[in-house]
């Protein structure tokens, strides 16, 4: 006999039947019924953010820390709108999130009501699913599935749109086990036939490189281990995308730095030059291609993804293996390895004398100043005073700073690094810094930001003194969108438009305004006092570094260009980009 | 290397029965979605091909299925061969999307497709009007003193070639369903 309750309940039951302990929103009137239950189970923790698109990145924070799903519960109509970006941004990252919006009545659907919006038409395209539930009979069933998918296969965002009359009325509830899971159930085991062909490409390799992404994370703490394994059994090297930092050590003999627009000078050739590239959970974005028609010409290249639709989408690969990273690379190390774990030792040793002679270059070698703070040496101190924290986790706004922040902090671990990748969202970082707090209360969370990335959701300081979140938010103040103001140096002839900050507020009185402590720094000379006394303090920070205004962030591949054409210094930047590369972006 | 002699299954079950992806010529293909007869779900599929930029010539839709409530949407698209397969797995990759078969190269297919013409005029012109549905083989389903609307079944090209003969005849309005198709044999 199934039981009744309402649909509000059924909520918080199936919630609480998944595991979910923390839920980040928002009340309205098309929620309310939810809100009460709440109020009444006292069984799971609710995060008040200050606005819905917080509520988004804060779970993207919470899960991209946990490996749990984030979950998010908003209202209709502009509590769901405001959702659309962090969704959008959840889907491009691959990362899970169960969002529950409240609709109007199922009987005003449709007559422009008060709050009302097409929410599942709004969202169709930047959710992997998503459900307007008309029943309450189907709500719990609906509920186990959305989780089930935005776990399963490649992870992303889900949706239920649930109307007001359907959480006031009484339905049966199904429980976890009994749920329709459907028929969704994306096959992990790769195929022996391709990971044989890549075991024995990897046996013959002159110039082998492993290419590893966010579905290293995404897969696991197993598969980091595993591809580590693997890294130090071969000697091949390793690079990465933005998103998969952490998979592979920073500190490991093997790791060659991140590649793409912003990699390194050693990752990026190595990847042009390299005759066998191993692509593991990494989609070919174009901020690591580059041009396609120059990209690594000579070689065979492998790609393990769960998601058939990244295979051949821009690059055609010659051994396609489909399924899960961590599972593929288990069946693969187990094969190389009854093989007689085999690799053509000689070249690669060659090819490694190559790779340290790119090292030697020091692309990330910058002109220090004693008068003002270089954003680069503000990042390598934070590194230097923060990396032996057992605890440290970074998330980043988007631009100048989040490139450097790749560039000069080392990811030892996954699930330590968490930045807006495939949609680029200015304003992601401080409120996924509370998601990554909430998540882990000892931790030192700090937000590698922009003064005008950071300002787009400010609002969410209030919610780390609301419920005494200590999350650090590292400030490179500039007084430019420093990423536009760089393109518009080198495709626009200098012609700043509207890339400077004006009117910006005094971030030392903000934060006090808001509760915590603020600390301004200028000068080389006090750097280290000042991050010393930002880490210690027990309480939210903002950091106001004001730096160099006009630094650009290098290396760089220049739109347009291949990988052995990188801007190694701001010597070489003058026509760095020609009309064909001025269209991209 | 061609390491891959993979077997062929439907492309959302495998990523491996790649044909040549390499080819720029455009070609056209008919694919036999079969979803979950589901709220929105015709709008998820159309929403992929306008959200990406592929092309729709013709959609038809209904349920096929009624025990297991599993609907069957034949789409004509065109595009370069790795468009194509871009096109099978983002289907495959919707939850509602049971398979996606691509019945252009997983063997032969018929195709048909149902159009009424409706044509008006009067002596010589309806004479040879009727004379021409007849060579067709089509039905007539209504008619008045001045007009015939037929019903005529079969390939699209049929269907042009019988439109276009109709045109100096006194054609007025095409209705057509757009392309059923399904596979031949067992």
């Amino acid at each position: 006999m199934a039981q009744q309750m309402t649909g509000a309940k059924m909520v918080i039951q199936a919630l609480l039947d998944q595991g979910v302990d923390t839920v980040f929103g928002y009340p309205g009137g098309a929620v309310l019924p939810i809100y009460d239950e709440i109020f009444k189970e006292k069984k799971i923790r609710h995060i008040l953010v200050r606005h819905e698109q917080g509520a988004t990145h804060a779970a993207e924070g919470y899960a991209r820390s946990t490996g749990k799903p984030g979950v998010v519960l908003v209202t209709s109509g502009p509590g769901a709108t405001n959702a659309v970006t962090g969704m959008t941004d959840a889907l491009l990252d691959s990362v899970p999130l169960v969002v529950l919006t409240g609709q109007v009545p199922t009987f005003m659907i449709g007559s422009d009501a008060f709050q009302e919006a097409d929410t599942v038409g709004i969202t169709r395209p930047c959710t992997k699913h998503n459900w307007l539930v008309k029943d309450t009979n189907e709500l719990s069933d609906i509920l186990h599935q959305a989780f089930h998918i935005a776990t399963n296969g490649r992870p992303g965002p889900v949706l239920i749109d649930i109307p007001k009359d359907v959480q006031f009325a009484s339905g049966d509830y199904t429980k976890k086990d009994d749920a329709r899971l459907h028929h969704y159930a994306p096959a992990k085991v790769g195929d022996e036939a391709a990971i044989t062909a890549l075991v024995e490409l990897m046996e013959t390799a002159q110039k082998p490189v492993f290419y590893t992404g966010g579905g290293v994370i995404n897969s696991g703490v197993e598969a980091c281990e595993t591809l580590r394994a693997l890294v130090r059994e071969t000697n091949f090297p390793i690079t990465s995308t933005l998103m998969g930092l952490g998979s592979y050590p920073a500190s490991g003999e093997h790791w060659i730095g991140m590649l793409g627009m912003h990699g390194t000078y050693e990752a990026n050739l190595t990847m042009h030059d390299c005759d066998l590239m191993i692509n593991i959970g990494a989609r070919f974005d174009d901020r690591i291609t580059g041009v396609i028609d120059k990209f690594s010409p000579n070689s065979e290249k492998v790609h393990i993804d769960i998601d058939p639709s990244s295979i051949n989408k821009v690059i055609h690969v010659d051994v396609p293996i489909l399924g899960d990273v961590g599972t593929v690379l288990e069946q693969a190390i187990t094969i190389w390895r009854a093989r007689g774990s085999r690799t053509n030792a000689t070249a690669v040793k060659t090819w490694w004398d190559q790779i340290n002679k790119w090292r030697a270059v020091k692309c990330l070698s910058y002109e220090q100043s004693d008068k003002i703070i270089k954003p680069q040496y503000a990042l390598e101190r934070l590194e230097a005073l923060t990396k032996d924290h057992p605890n440290r986790f970074i998330t980043t706004e988007v631009g100048q700073h989040q490139m450097w922040a790749a560039q000069y902090l080392g990811f030892e671990d996954p699930k330590r690094w968490m930045t807006s990748g495939g949609l680029g969202t200015m304003g992601y970082g401080l409120p996924a810094s509370v998601g990554v707090q909430v998540a882990h209360p000892d931790g030192l969370v700090i937000n590698v930001a922009g003064e005008a990335s950071w300002l787009m959701n400010m609002q969410e300081m209030g919610t780390c003194t609301q419920y005494n979140l200590p999350t650090k938010q590292f400030i490179l103040n500039n007084e430019r969108l420093g990423m536009v103001r760089q393109w518009q140096e080198l495709l626009h002839g200098e012609r700043y438009s509207q890339s400077w900050s004006e009117a910006l507020p005094d971030f030392v009185k903000l934060a006090e305004a808001f509760g915590g402590k603020g600390i301004q720094v200028s000068d080389p000379a006090d750097l280290d006092e000042a991050i010393m006394e930002m880490i210690t303090y027990d309480g939210p920070v903002i950091f106001d570094c004001l730096v160099e205004k006009h630094e650009n962030c290098l290396p760089m591949i220049p739109s347009g260009k291949a990988h052995n054409q990188m801007i190694l210094s701001s010597s070489s930047t003058k026509d760095a980009i020609d009309a064909d590369g001025a269209v991209m972006v | 290397m061609n390491a891959l002699h993979l077997k062929k299954g439907s492309s959302r079950k495998s990523a491996y029965n790649l044909r040549s992806t390499l080819g720029d010529a455009i070609e056209t293909h008919t694919l036999a979605i079969l979803v979950d007869n589901e709220v929105g779900v015709l709008a998820r599929v159309i929403g992929l091909f306008s959200g990406r930029g592929y092309n729709i010539e013709s959609l038809t839709v209904a349920e096929t299925n009624h025990t297991e409530g599993l609907s069957r949407i034949t789409v004509v698209t065109t595009g370069t061969p790795s468009i194509i397969e871009q096109i099978k797995s983002q289907l495959g990759r919707l939850v509602p999307v049971h398979d996606v078969h691509d019945l252009t190269v997983e063997g032969p297919s018929v195709e048909r497709e149902l159009a009424m013409i409706k044509v008006v005029g009067k002596g010589d012109n309806r004479v040879e009007a009727l004379r021409t549905s007849e060579v067709f083989r089509a039905n007539v389903v209504d008619s008045t003193l001045e007009s015939f609307v037929f019903e005529l079944t079969g390939t699209p090209e049929k269907i042009d070639a019988f439109v276009e003969l109709m045109r100096p005849l006194g054609l007025i309005d095409v209705a057509r369903t757009g392309v059923a198709a399904i596979s031949r044999g067992g």
